[in-house]
């Protein structure tokens, strides 16, 4: 241990081993930059969507819960607050008008902020103070009433303070019919409204550290009494959630990438290290070091290499993200959490899986270096264990790719698509070298030299191609995920998605409804049936919620369905199973959504049957299909045939796009059709626009990071055939070779390594960019022609302006020192 | 009479070739004595490089046998073959072979570091004073010039007062004073610590100045020549 440190710091002091730790610490700083970045992003945006349940886990019940429930939340360490919600006429004057009455303790709302206007104006962290209100400005035009009017909620009469205009955890009552109104729940008890078997639904919100919230909710788990259940904000609303899951696997994907630069750059420099060592361990072997002695040696140095990389590294990573935090933060327009101390551990660990996954293997080609070589330096040891040691990486990489995706496929995935590029990298260097063969001979001047480099230095050139190539692909990968994936994800909620639904309205009602809207200038909205159901039995086995293990499967089980009927699927829904009917007349059969089905174990040709009003209907299912939860559009779990359904008690539900300010045509429908419940989620669209926003953004400044890390490591590569290139370039210049002739058979070589790498990259990228794109981003993407020209060019220039770069001194040593040592 | 301190029985290398195998070299026996100095001569391609090279235990023969103090080195495995060269032998190559990394006191408390003797540090500063170059153990060889190199070289072959010490073209790369100086050095260290002195050359001046030649013909070894 001792000599291998003493023989480290030599090394370092002579500057043997600067390139393999540049290349080292330049990965790690990049690895941790990103998790930094990502992590303390990650965190924020699950805070951020935490705003929507105003709090980091709820316990929603339809009686008080028990204070054992709030009492285990303090214990935790964790901040509580409480609400209660129910519908109940607030009157002002001769107006009565029904309102969604909500009482909120002092601590509310935990996470997010109340935005209120008239009266107060701006942003707070708390509620109305007890024997004030404040309201939603349509009940206030709906009552005809001013701020600083009196309004009556059951036996009180209350002040109107302000102007609700924004709750956090609005999105949380997605089915509150009626316009908001907010008090203190110390005044709910003299309402006399909450009485025995009032419809009240009582929320416990709890916040605090991750752990804490975690324990509470195990703990409260397994205390849910019947009408209780969680909900974190995974649970609140499933556009929210897939926006999140969307992001964070994104980023994640954004590491990878620095990962796989780290593995191409570690792996490179390991190269040279190597090469450059085989004389002195052959000397070593002389002076009496085993095999053994010298692999120890070596593998220690390496592994402490790693250490110092890691360090540093992670070091330059605490900086470089600190840096970045400042220069996003004020795009971002979000508070970041202080950086955790995980992402140094694991560039530690990743430094010291990639430095001795690239490394040991070839390591151990110095131990087995001829010990005659120091008589004939031709002898070399063999190259398997450099091309077993590429492979060891290669699988330390993949695994890495698992741990980073956080899941088997999708690392699995990103992993195979670089193996297929690699693969192909190499085939197609050969097939260039190979086919460089009769250009060459017909070619002149420094044509001629650039394609002779390539053909006499195959190896280091098809190594060069495949090392590019994965850089090219990983770098084409992030701008086609960024431009054409974020692109699709965005139209997904186009400025005019639907942002009020209508429920409840009669059979009757609907042309009427329909031709209000269109003569209010809206457009005409698709009005769909609505039938209520509880599920059954599938295949004459009865359906109960004990069978499942998850909390949403027997809730969906024990709640009644929104069944619907349809002659066709609508366009956004996906066929994935079976054959959809098409006919008004078809037999009695079932289309179920594909997640619920898996949910709840039904297969298609299963037998459903549901009771309707007391009526039991039995039909088998005949498809499967794919829903856009997150379309904002009206959708079903289960359709029915038209012949099935029509007859049982039918209600219709739209969804349409209110402009801005079009709220008053809103309020001359309920008035003219009473019954019909306008649920407003404009105000969940706004905060799935802006999550997906801050998304895009943060993607952005990762993806600016892990292209500057790329163009390191890539200057990192052409560094490790600089040895070679100096010693040529002597000679030649010896020989009475032109400098502007040796720059410019140097750039014709970078030129068509470049070219083809770049072709290979953008390749691999389309490749593993449609797969992302299909399975996992479930998104159709529409790849740009252009890519393979951009691939080629960018290609060839990069290498040339990195490869003159890294080259730059190669024409500035002097022919004789380079030839005399 | 003293036991030889190396000895070869029917040794030979061949080498495949395309068109069959080459032999290298044919039934070599040799004998050497403890403290005694013979140089292999021999021209190009002779095959006394790889001579050297199995007398040394760097290369393994075809056939044959050799033995230092009466143990077969090539029955051991290659690690207890190193151990072995780490106690008993010291090398000086034509290309001198020191590590660019290591400064030239490095270099040669390198060998005594790795057979973890004490006091490396001290011994190797003794050993660059006796060899002249006490102004130049900071420096890295690639700011020494060829002869300070080979002097180097040398430092590091004695500091473990091998036993033995093998020599291929040790001025091969010298100029003739250079050279001179070198041999002279080589040989003064020999007698300081009596090493038993195997070199390989080309150089009949340097040849001339050991106890017993040997000429390597066609790959067999004859007499005096």
């Amino acid at each position: 241990m001792r000599l291998a440190l003493r023989l480290l710091w030599r090394e370092w002091r002579a500057g043997e081993i600067r390139v393999l730790l540049a290349a080292l610490v330049v990965a790690v700083a990049a690895v941790t930059t990103v998790s930094f970045f990502t992590d303390r992003v990650q965190r924020a945006l699950a805070r951020q969507a935490n705003e929507l349940i105003a709090a980091d886990a709820v316990l929603v019940s339809d009686h008080p819960p028990s204070p054992e429930a709030a009492r285990r939340a303090l214990a935790l360490g964790l901040r509580v607050a409480t609400t209660a919600t129910f519908p109940s006429m607030v009157v002002a004057g001769d107006r009565i008008q029904l309102g969604e009455i909500k009482a909120v303790s002092s601590g509310y709302p935990l996470r997010g902020r109340l935005r209120l206007s008239a009266g107060v104006e701006g942003e707070v962290a708390h509620g109305p103070k007890p024997g004030t209100v404040w309201v939603d400005g349509r009940l206030l035009r709906q009552l005809d009433l001013q701020v600083g009017g009196r309004v009556g909620v059951g036996a009180r009469q209350f002040v109107v303070a302000a102007v609700l205009e924004r709750e956090p955890d609005r999105a949380a009552d997605f089915f509150s019919i009626g316009p908001r109104l907010m008090l203190h729940e110390d005044d709910l008890p003299a309402t006399g409204l909450v009485t025995e078997g009032s419809r009240v639904t009582y929320r416990l919100l709890v916040a605090g550290s991750p752990q804490a919230v975690e324990a509470w909710r195990r703990a409260m788990a397994a205390l849910l009494e019947r009408g209780q259940r969680l909900e974190g904000v995974a649970d609140a609303r499933p556009e929210i959630r897939t926006a999140l899951e969307r992001a964070q696997r994104y980023l994640g994907l954004s590491a990878l990438v620095a990962a796989v630069l780290a593995g191409v750059a570690v792996a490179l420099a390991t190269r040279r290290f190597v090469e450059r060592h085989l004389d002195g361990c052959a000397v070593m072997r002389c002076l009496g070091a085993g095999q053994r002695r010298i692999f120890g040696l070596y593998v220690t140095q390496f592994a402490l290499l790693g250490v110092m990389g890691g360090v540093g590294g992670g070091l330059i990573g605490v900086i470089a993200q600190e840096a970045l935090v400042r220069l996003a933060v004020a795009q971002l327009q979000m508070d970041l959490p202080p950086p955790g101390g995980w992402p140094l551990l694991e560039g530690m660990g990743i430094s010291l899986v990639l430095v001795l996954a690239f490394g040991a293997l070839p390591l151990a080609r110095l131990s087995q270096v001829p010990t005659l070589r120091v008589i004939r330096r031709e002898l070399a040891p063999p190259t398997g264990l450099g091309l077993a040691g590429s492979l060891l990486g290669a699988a330390a990489l993949a695994a890495l790719f698992v741990s980073k995706a956080g899941e088997l496929r999708l690392g699995f995935h990103v992993a195979a698509g670089l193996a297929g590029v690699l693969i192909a990298a190499w085939l197609a260097a050969l097939a260039l070298v190979w086919s460089l063969g009769p250009l060459r001979r017909k070619a002149r001047g420094v044509v001629f030299y650039g394609l002779t480099q390539i053909q006499r230095r195959q190896q280091t050139s098809r190594l060069s191609i495949m090392a590019y190539s994965l850089g090219l692909m990983a770098l084409f990968l992030l701008t086609l995920v960024r431009g054409d994936l974020l692109a699709s994800w965005q139209k997904r909620l186009p400025p005019d998605a639907p942002n009020r639904f209508l429920i409840n309205v009669q059979p009757d009602q609907v042309e009427p409804v329909r031709d209000f809207l269109l003569r209010a200038g809206l457009a005409a909205p698709e009005f769909h049936p609505m039938v209520r159901g509880r599920l059954m039995a599938i295949n004459d086995r009865p359906v109960s919620a004990r069978d499942y293990e998850d909390e949403r499967s027997r809730r969906l089980v024990e709640r009644e369905f929104n069944l619907s009927w349809a002659r066709a699927p609508r366009a956004d829904n996906r066929l994935v199973a079976g054959r959809f009917w098409g006919r008004e007349t078809a037999p009695p059969q079932w289309s179920v959504e594909e997640g619920i089905a898996q949910r709840l174990g039904i297969r298609l040709g299963d037998r459903l049957r549901f009771d309707v009003a007391g009526q039991l209907i039995e039909a088998p299912v005949t498809s499967l299909r794919h829903v856009d939860w997150d379309s904002m559009r009206v959708n079903f779990f289960v359709i029915g045939t038209p012949q099935m359904l029509r007859d049982q008690p039918t209600s219709y539900i739209s969804s349409f796009h209110l402009p801005v300010g079009g709220e008053a045509v809103l309020d001359a429908l309920v008035r003219a059709y009473p019954n019909i419940t306008v649920i407003d989620v404009a105000a969940i669209l706004r905060e799935v626009r802006a999550i997906m926003e801050r998304v895009a953004q943060t993607v952005e400044f990762v993806f600016v990071f892990t292209l500057l890390a790329g163009l390191v490591v890539l200057y990192a590569a052409v560094l490790a055939t600089r040895d070679e290139r100096v010693y040529e370039a002597a000679v030649m210049r010896a020989l009475g070779a032109r400098r502007r002739q040796l720059l410019l058979a140097q750039a014709m070589e970078f030129a068509v390594i470049g070219a083809l790498a770049g072709l290979l990259g953008a390749g691999g990228a389309a490749a593993v960019g449609s797969l992302l794109a299909t399975r996992f981003f479930d998104l159709p993407l529409q790849l740009s022609p252009a890519l393979w020209l951009a691939g080629i060019v960018a290609g060839s220039l990069g290498m040339i302006i990195t490869g003159s770069l890294a080259t730059r001194r190669v024409l500035d040593t002097p022919p004789l020192a380079v030839l005399r040592g | 009479m003293t036991d030889p301190i190396i000895r070869t029985i029917g040794l030979g290398k061949e080498v495949p070739l395309e068109s069959g195998r080459l032999a290298i070299l044919n039934e070599v026996f040799l004998e050497v004595k403890a403290g005694e100095s013979l140089a292999i001569l021999g021209a190009s391609g002779s095959g006394k490089s790889t001579l050297l090279g199995l007398l040394a235990g760097l290369d393994v023969p075809t056939r044959g046998q050799v033995y230092w103090n009466g143990q077969e080195i090539f029955a051991l495995d290659e690690d207890a073959r190193a151990a072995l060269r780490g106690r008993l032998a010291g090398f000086v190559f034509q290309s001198f072979h020191l590590l660019p990394a290591l400064t030239a006191w490095e270099n040669v408390m390198l060998p005594l570091e790795l057979t973890k003797v004490p006091d490396a540090r001290q011994r190797a500063r003794e050993i660059l004073e006796r060899v002249g170059l006490a102004e130049r153990l900071n420096h890295y060889p690639r700011q020494l010039s060829g002869g300070e190199q080979q002097r180097v070289a040398v430092a590091r072959a004695f500091v473990t007062r091998p036993a033995i010490l093998f020599a291929d073209e040790p001025t091969g790369n010298l100029d003739e004073t250079t050279g001179a100086r070198v041999i002279d050095l080589l040989f003064d260290l020999n007698r300081e610590q009596g090493t038993t002195l195997i070199l390989v050359t080309h150089d009949p001046a340097l040849a001339g100045r050991c106890q017993r030649r040997l000429l390597l013909q066609g790959g067999r070894l004859g007499g005096d020549p």
